[in-house]
């Protein structure tokens, strides 16, 4: 590559007239002897990178450790639903190896359809554990697959630190970029997703994220094609990792939109761009997830499309420096014209084929983004997920705290000046807040830009109080040299030299990017960059006012470190398979899951097939190791639609369709004994809803009174009926003494004593939240018809005195 | 023994395999310590019953070495295996080996019912029955002991009893249906409450009106005091070789006793007998006023139901149907000039409780296996596409001996939710069925189904789960003739590139 370049270089000396596009390969010796023009500051230079690559350090190790509460807590477990599929996976790849598991079809979830999991997962996260696991393995440390995959998402989140480092010291300089990395570290939304145990795709892939945007920003700044082809792996990588991958390559092209908008349009540009889209394009599709979406779907279309403007953007650029001002104007109103009815043609044809597919080619989570009530209205399943729900104010508060007050300040701090790396933050920054207020769970794609933000402005706040405060020493230390002369020279000339040097080392560092862009680019960029230079001298604040100001802005991180630390700490830390609770007699701890799936696993057949919603799915094959029939990976709308109808049917009909499912066993979650509020009953109405939208004799209004959901003697027959009730409150009513009191919805219930004929309860957990029920065999006999009632006249008198004389009274 | 039944016998039982050779080393002890059981004449008994008698043997070699005041504690240990083994000798004597029955309890009102239908009786005993003969109301009754059914059948003769002896009840004889064993029940005119409710849980109901009996001014049985038409000579048999034998039954049956009704949505019971289309169910001594519930050939005389577990029963209207008397009567029905000299008592009574017994109509289904074409080995996963062979071997109980069974309607099915093969298998008359079919471009996870229930037989429904995977990565075509204008296009537009850009670099 490097050879290339030199070649390149020598060429470029060599054919004059291809200077537009053969420049910017000059940045590299450039960057060289900017740095070696100022021998004085390497000593200092020296001091500052072993300081900064300590700081990083610790940084790591802050990000590392701040997300082992979990552990320390709780116990080295795998956390909430997808974590144990991506664990049960990552198990399969250590057992079989990679093309095994590229070709794994997985007979024991969605049964009968089954699932090809090589060809349905994003396999960057379990490939990156499997190979964690084998290299700690060929070095003979014997980790467990779980533990490895326990503590992904902490390593993780410190090199996501340091990616951020990386992509803001490119923005702003090292001061900002540190500044950034610590902020990354302990932002709560970030750790929400990443704490130990948190083993999912985002865990991954939020460092892909930053580290691509950070390759994307150093191509730009450098327009080398060595770092272009490193952005294009790491976008592999992103790929691999997580569908959010589409925001990055929607965000690009936007950006290399608004450049060319601008009238930045350079050579740098098209060489971040352009081989990112094709190499990108070309290595997305060997993903086997993405494939042929690579190419067909319209998430990628910006790309291309951006990708064909900025072509013509170049040859424009290249016929100007060819022709004569005069000539130019001619052929570019030629070409606009021209160009312009090929344009619309195109884009008609476009607009044709995408408006010929129903879903206009646009997959629905990408469409919920867009608009963000079309999933409440078309798709019930998307809406149904809590974490795609609109988030609340509160909750931006909870997740970046003060760095929502910080960005603002950052945003500013970004336009003096603006170049090509800061608007691409800017960028950032405005896309993930509105995918932000659309989806909760996107909050974690805006957390970094906020962290970048927000150390920016931290950054340029303390630059200013600090500076103003060693201006205010050094003119102190001035009256102080003129009212007592006697002082040693050297004791009080080295800090104002300090501050001179420090000074200069700071606007070396600022400047860097603008005075590459003033070499690179023509005169016109030079001028803000000088006005600007001159701009920053006078800004010094009053020595009183920026001490406070220090003091305020490190009360503040004060109160962000705390903050993220007692997020870490209580609120996301919860395994969520395991419940605590404090009381006044101490602390209560609900282990009812594992409890129910030892139970399933220990006394079912292996090939039983188990029936739930479908959020217990994924722990019920990972941890019982039984068949189930709809899990979190929700790709049949159908089936999960059957099983919701089954839930919702009266006991009968839902035996029927179970049956028809060869399953064995039911399992409902039931919170109403101890107030686990996120239980099945909760849950019913989506239940009911994606059941109706498939088999439309469920209706959403039979299950509500006066447009109520309700479980009270107020309740509708159907609700009564449904199987979801009767599986959740049989003999709910013996716990306390015939009141049957719910303590989730805070009601006594409808119907407190039933029998159920077409099931019998196996198994109940000792809190009573997991339930587990079997499906009772076919009748061996058929009863007669004319001599039932007799036959229960003659019987029917000890039969009820039974009933009478159960534990109910 | 035939080979293959000790080959079925030795996959059950491995430690036997050494046994079979071995002779027994105190055949004169095993005969006194077995002798009632040796007796039934079972020879898959006999052998269980020798091959505990090893075990015993040998652990007494080895207790014999010891001295002598170990004596006292040896016999002790001798007598407690034997009477282990006994009891699992018992306890195994109904398997799948022998479906037919073994140990009968007859229940009946009054002893004398034993002399009235010896004939029944004693030829069922011929056929190698043992009868144990009870009063209904014996307080010593019992089924089952520690859990253990002690009868593999159940005769209830006694249709006035209103309450049974011991821990007998309703629940108790629905009990032992419900764990696979047969049972007959013979009702009479002013049949107990309790006979009509141990009917009506089988889906059997008799007339409800306590007096009514079934009448047939059509088709009775010619006598010679002219009755009330109540002796009714009925040949409305069911068309089905498996129950009642090859042999058609040419003299009508002699019936007297109550006649009942079917649900017709109940795919269980089946009517064995029928009332003519003349006949009606009421008291033959009150004046009919009103049109009486049951009549015409909706009445059954004789139904049959098999549970869904293939436990059979037997459900007659008429008790006197297996008496002595009806047995050797002959029997000339009203409007026809024949006179047979034999009613058809005794062959239908015969016939019926072969079939009840599990004689007859018996199936199992062994050696169930499925391969690729051209393999042998069973696969854990098919393949798309594949082609595959699907075996199983079908064989009908003789009474004695299995006995390929030869059908020409026997499908399986390549299940997923709903049946993407249907193939009806062809045979070699020898008891293999084979299907080969090829894997449909499907999916997921089938089942190989066999779903076989034919009237009369056991129902066979077999089904055995196999996942289909689709292509591996590698076992797609690399190159697809089609598409080679793509890669012309491609490999072309690669060399131009590589072209121009020499060209391009290195001319001035």
């Amino acid at each position: 590559m490097k050879a290339l370049i030199d070649s390149e270089i020598s060429r470029a000396h060599t054919k004059p007239h291809i200077r537009g596009f053969r420049r910017p390969l000059m940045a590299v010796p450039v960057d060289g002897i900017i740095k070696q023009s100022t021998p004085s500051s390497s000593l200092r230079f020296a001091f500052g990178n072993v300081l900064a690559f300590f700081i990083l350090l610790l940084i790591g190790v802050l990000a590392f450790s701040i997300r082992l509460f979990s552990v320390i807590k709780y116990e080295s477990v795998i956390h909430e639903f997808d974590p144990y599929f991506n664990y049960r996976v990552t198990q399969f790849l250590t057992k079989n190896g990679i093309y095994d598991f590229w070709n794994w079809f997985d007979d024991r979830t969605w049964y009968p359809l089954g699932r090809v999991i090589g060809g349905t997962v994003y396999p960057g996260l379990t490939l990156t554990a499997g190979t964690i696991w084998k290299v700690l393995h060929s070095l003979n440390i014997p980790l467990s697959v779980e533990t490895v995959c326990v503590f992904t998402a902490p390593v993780f989140s410190a090199f996501a630190a340091w990616a951020a480092y990386l992509l803001t010291k490119e923005v702003k300089g090292t001061g900002a970029g540190l500044t950034a990395a610590v902020l990354l570290a302990m932002v709560p939304s970030y750790i929400s997703r990443s704490v130990a145990g948190s083993y999912d795709n985002e865990a991954v892939a939020i460092f892909a994220l930053i580290f691509t945007f950070y390759l994307y920003i150093k191509t730009l700044n450098t327009g080398s094609l060595f770092y272009a082809t490193l952005n294009s792996i790491s976008y592999f990588y992103m790929v691999c990792s997580w569908g959010g991958y589409t925001f990055i390559i929607n965000l690009i092209p936007m950006h290399v939109l608004l450049c060319i908008v601008t009238g930045r349009y350079s050579s740098r540009l098209y060489i971040a761009y352009a081989p990112l889209v094709v190499l990108g394009t070309l290595l997305a599709a060997l993903v086997p997830v993405v494939g042929f979406n690579a190419v067909m779907t319209s998430e990628h279309f910006a790309s291309f499309l951006v990708f064909i403007v900025i072509h013509v953007v170049a040859l424009a650029y290249y016929i100007k420096g060819m022709l004569s001002p005069k000539m130019f104007k001619v052929a570019a109103t030629l070409v606009i014209s021209v160009g312009l009815v090929v344009c619309i043609g195109v884009v008609a044809v476009l607009v044709a084929v995408v408006a010929s597919s129903p879903t206009k080619g646009w997959s629905g989570r990408s469409l919920s983004l867009l608009d963000p009530t079309y999933a409440s209205k078309y798709i019930p399943i998307i809406a149904s997920v809590s974490e795609h729900q609109p988030p609340t104010w509160p909750s931006y508060f909870m997740d970046i705290n003060v760095l929502a007050f910080l960005v603002p300040a950052g945003i500013i701090a970004c336009f003096s000046p603006l170049s090509d790396a800061s608007s691409f933050v800017i960028l950032y920054l405005v896309m993930s807040v509105y995918f932000s207020g659309v989806m909760v769970r996107l909050m974690l794609v805006f957390a970094p830009a906020a962290c970048i933000m927000s150390g920016i402005a931290l950054s340029e706040a303390f630059d200013v109080c600090t500076r103003s405060i060693k201006y205010y020493i050094s003119k102190l230390s001035e009256s102080l040299q003129t009212d007592a002369g006697d002082i040693v020279p050297g004791n009080n000339t080295s800090p104002q030299s300090d501050v001179i040097k420090t000074d200069k080392k700071d606007d070396l560092l600022k400047e860097r990017p603008s005075r590459k862009n003033k070499k690179k680019e023509k005169e016109n960029i030079e001028k803000p960059s000088v006005k600007s230079k001159t701009e920053k001298r006078p800004l010094v604040l009053p020595v009183e006012a920026s001490i406070f100001a220090l003091f305020l802005i490190i009360l503040l991180a004060a109160f962000y470190v705390i903050h993220s630390v007692w997020a870490a700490a209580e609120a996301y830390s919860a395994p969520s398979i395991v419940l605590t609770s404090h009381s006044h007699d101490g602390l209560h701890v609900f282990d009812d899951f594992r409890e129910a799936y030892a139970w399933l696993s220990h006394n079912t057949e292996v090939d039983d097939k188990v029936a739930s919603w479908w959020d217990y799915g994924y722990q019920t094959t990972a941890m019982a190791n039984r068949t189930v029939i709809v899990d979190n990976n929700t790709w049949n709308n159908t089936h999960i639609a059957t099983v919701g109808t089954a839930m919702s049917s009266p006991e009968k009909d839902a035996w029927q369709i179970f049956n028809s499912l060869d399953v064995k066993y039911v399992l409902v979650v039931f919170g109403g004994l101890v107030g686990y509020p996120s239980d099945d009953i909760n849950k019913f109405l989506w239940m009911v809803r994606i059941g109706g939208g498939v088999f439309p004799h469920i209706k959403e209004p039979d299950y509500l009174r006066d447009g109520q959901y309700r479980i009270d003697s107020q309740a509708t027959p159907t609700m009564l009926n449904s199987l979801m009730y009767k599986l959740s409150y049989f003999r709910f009513v013996e716990t306390d003494g015939g009141k049957g009191y719910d303590r989730v919805r805070r009601t006594e219930i409808g119907k407190k004593y039933f029998k159920l004929t077409h099931f019998e309860e196996v198994f109940t957990t000792h809190h009573w939240m997991v339930r587990i029920y079997k499906l009772k065999p076919q009748r061996n006999r058929i009863r007669g018809k004319t001599k039932k009632s007799k036959s229960k006249t003659t019987s029917a008198t000890p039969r009820s005195g039974t009933t009478k004389r159960n534990p109910w009274h | 023994m035939t080979a293959e039944e000790w080959e079925d016998f030795r996959k059950g039982h491995p430690k036997a395999a050494s046994l079979k050779t071995v002779p027994l080393p105190f055949p004169e002890l095993c005969a006194t310590l077995f002798d009632g059981n040796a007796a039934t004449g079972n020879p898959s008994q006999c052998l269980k019953l020798q091959h505990s008698a090893v075990i015993r043997i040998q652990t007494s070699r080895t207790l014999e070495e010891p001295k002598e005041d170990n004596m006292a504690k040896f016999s002790i240990a001798t007598v407690f295996i034997a009477s282990i083994s006994l009891l699992l000798t018992l306890t195994h004597s109904f398997s799948l080996e022998n479906p037919t029955d073994r140990r009968i309890l007859v229940l009946v009102d009054d002893l004398a019912l034993k002399s009235s239908h010896s004939i029944f009786f004693s030829s069922l005993q011929a056929r190698g029955f043992e009868l144990d003969f009870k009063l209904s109301d014996d307080p010593k009754i019992a089924l089952q002991r520690y859990g253990q059914h002690l009868y593999d059948g159940l005769i209830l003769f006694s249709p006035s009893t209103e309450r049974f002896g011991g821990s007998l009840d309703v629940a108790a004889i629905l009990d032992f249906v419900d764990s696979g064993k047969d049972l007959i029940v013979a009702a009479d005119a002013n049949a107990s409450d309790l006979i009509r409710n141990i009917a009506a849980e089988c889906g059997i109901d008799f007339d409800e009106d306590p007096s009514a009996v079934v009448i047939d001014h059509g088709s009775y049985a010619v006598s010679e005091t002219e009755g009330d038409h109540t002796l009714i000579a009925a040949d409305d048999f069911i068309q089905s070789d498996v129950l009642l034998g090859s042999t058609k039954i040419e003299a009508p049956v002699l019936f007297k006793g109550i006649g009942h009704s079917l649900n017709p949505a109940n795919s269980l019971v089946l009517k064995v007998l029928s009332g003519s289309p003349s006949a009606y169910s009421a008291n033959p001594k009150s004046k009919l006023s009103s049109p009486p519930s049951l009549s015409g050939s909706s009445i059954s005389l004789v139904s049959v139901v098999q549970a869904r577990n293939n436990a059979r029963i037997v459900f007659s209207g008429s008790l006197d149907l297996f008496s002595n008397k009806f047995f050797k009567s002959t029997v000339q029905k009203a409007g026809s000039s024949h006179k047979f000299a034999k009613s058809g008592n005794q062959q239908f009574a015969t016939e019926i409780s072969k079939w009840v017994f599990h004689e007859r109509g018996h199936l199992k289904a062994v050696n169930v296996r499925h391969h690729r074409v051209g393999e042998t080995d069973e696969p854990a996963i098919y393949r798309i596409n594949d082609d595959l062979e699907y075996l199983v071997e079908i064989y009908e109980w003789s009474g004695s001996n299995w006995e390929p069974y030869v059908a020409n309607d026997v499908q399986v099915q390549f299940y997923m939710m709903s049946p993407y093969v249907l193939k009806t298998m062809s045979n070699n008359k020898k008891g293999l069925y084979l299907a080969s079919f090829k894997v449909p471009d499907v999916y997921g996870v089938f089942q190989f189904k066999v779903e076989y229930q034919r009237l009369g037989y056991t129902s066979l429904s077999l089904a055995k789960q196999i996942p289909v995977r689709p292509f591996r990565h590698n076992e797609y075509e690399r190159f697809i003739p089609t598409a080679f204008p793509y890669y012309g296009a491609s490999f072309s537009t690669m060399a131009g590139f590589l072209i121009f850009s020499f060209v391009y670099l290195y001319s001035k």
